[in-house]
């Protein structure tokens, strides 16, 4: 096993995983979140062909938006 | 939630200064306790609507973690709409564990709610003002 951090948090995975892979392992959908891998910001259209490694550190915030109409 | 005078006072004045359209921002406290406020670009620059810039979002939650604090809860103003979440605010609540504050101007006096959105249910959020 390898261990990531999530949000401050080990988790443990196994390689290979993709950061698709690991929002959804999170309860999460692509769509509802950013993403900041070791620091860079992560475009949602690189979250496929973006491979994790063990010692990687990961930051998940939700979308926020919304409105009064 | 427990929120200092002066946070609330603040959040207000931006709601009025960025007229006519939405504001918003970002709370960090620890627990239920607002420290600090960061009032944030609408992306949309609209009255109807609003989108944080998510570099914005990281760079609030660098401090946090800085200062020791966690992103508790969010905000944002309607213009000319009731102080409760809309439509498009429950189909875009994605994160279940903050709090999701709501800033009306469109009565006499701003009125300030704050609500909890998991799954699509509301439940509203008792906030208590810190004077000071």
């Amino acid at each position: 096993m390898s261990k990531i951090k999530v949000n401050e948090e080990i988790q443990e995975v196994t390689l290979p995983l993709s950061l698709t892979e690991l929002i959804r392992t999170n309860s999460a959908t692509p769509e509802m979140v950013s993403v900041q891998l070791n620091g860079d910001f992560i475009p949602q259209e690189k979250f496929p062909s973006t491979g994790l490694q063990d010692g990687d550190e990961v930051d998940l915030l939700y979308f926020m938006g919304g409105g009064a109409r | 939630m427990i929120i200092p005078q002066p946070v609330l006072d603040a959040m207000i004045r931006q709601a009025y200064d960025e007229l006519p359209n939405e504001a918003c921002g970002l709370l960090t406290g620890l627990d239920a306790k607002v420290h600090k406020h960061y009032p944030l670009n609408n992306l949309d620059h609209s009255p109807e609507h609003f989108s944080f810039d998510p570099k914005d979002q990281f760079r609030v939650l660098k401090e946090a973690r800085a200062d020791g604090l966690k992103i508790i809860a969010n905000y944002h103003s309607h213009p000319s709409s009731p102080a409760r979440p809309s439509q498009e605010d429950i189909r875009l609540a994605y994160d279940p564990d903050t709090v999701y504050i709501i800033l009306s101007l469109a009565g006499k006096e701003p009125a300030v709610k704050a609500f909890s959105i998991r799954k699509g249910a509301v439940t509203p959020v008792e906030i208590e003002i810190e004077e000071g």
